[in-house]
């Protein structure tokens, strides 16, 4: 089996998105209201 | 050692209404999705409103219910995202950024003849300053001088409106010109920047 290595490293770079997007996330799900009237899907975010 | 939940798991938890089994769902593949990203971009700030754009895509879709758990999720969100890099691409084509490094600074070559905050400051100042004096003239010699600078009207068209001949609308300009003058000197108004 031939291996292949990456000769370059920063190919490779592990990144994480910071968590003050990840309260962003959380929070607009926990505000996203989602109402089905009639065949027609309103979106709507609530305080 | 952490247990792992598998991926549909927290999405039927979430898809009924339990907001932490998306916090979880997220932490899991936060570094995987974001080093996909990156590796495209190569852009941090990029790299994170991507994957913001990509989640709330996906919670859009989990919470209207849209969606069918068929073992996929990760490669759902990996396509959501690659669509979404695609995008960033063809914006970015269509409207090429340039960020200035510390060897090279593009400002140095092109100039911006808009007004800095301070001489903006200052302008508005003197125009403030300018219109009171004006507002101080006759009323003759002050409809003159309006019509003359803030409405460029020539002086047939200054004559023609205030019923006087030209050489009366001309004369009414020069005088309100030495009164402003006048009271600039008297009272040492500086109106320069």
């Amino acid at each position: 089996m031939e291996h292949i290595y990456i000769q370059d490293k920063t190919q490779c770079e592990l990144v994480k998105t910071r968590s003050n997007r990840i309260r962003f996330l959380l929070d607009y799900s926990k505000s996203l209201n989602i109402i089905d009237h009639q065949g027609v899907t309103f979106e709507s975010n609530l305080n | 050692m952490e247990l792992q939940i598998d991926d549909a798991v927290l999405v039927r938890d979430y898809m009924a209404g339990d907001e932490r089994a998306l916090e979880l769902l997220i932490n899991k593949h936060n570094q995987r999705l974001s080093s996909f990203i990156y590796s495209k971009v190569k852009d941090r700030e990029a790299t994170e409103d991507i994957f913001q754009d990509t989640f709330m895509k996906v919670i859009r879709t989990l919470k209207r219910g849209s969606y069918n758990e068929e073992g996929k999720f990760l490669s759902w969100v990996m396509r959501i995202a690659h669509n979404l890099i695609i995008d960033h691409f063809r914006r970015n084509k269509r409207m090429p950024k340039f960020q200035s490094n510390g060897d090279f600074n593009i400002f140095g070559v092109i100039s911006d003849d808009e007004l800095n905050v301070e001489c903006r400051l200052i302008k508005d100042q003197i125009d403030c300053d300018l219109g009171q004096l004006i507002e101080e003239l006759p009323e003759d010699q002050k409809k003159v001088l309006m019509m003359r600078i803030y409405k460029d009207m020539s002086f047939k068209e200054i004559a023609e409106n205030t019923g006087v001949s030209i050489n009366t609308a001309l004369g009414r300009m020069r005088y309100a010109l030495i009164n402003i003058r006048k009271v600039i000197e008297k009272h040492d108004i500086v109106l320069t920047n």
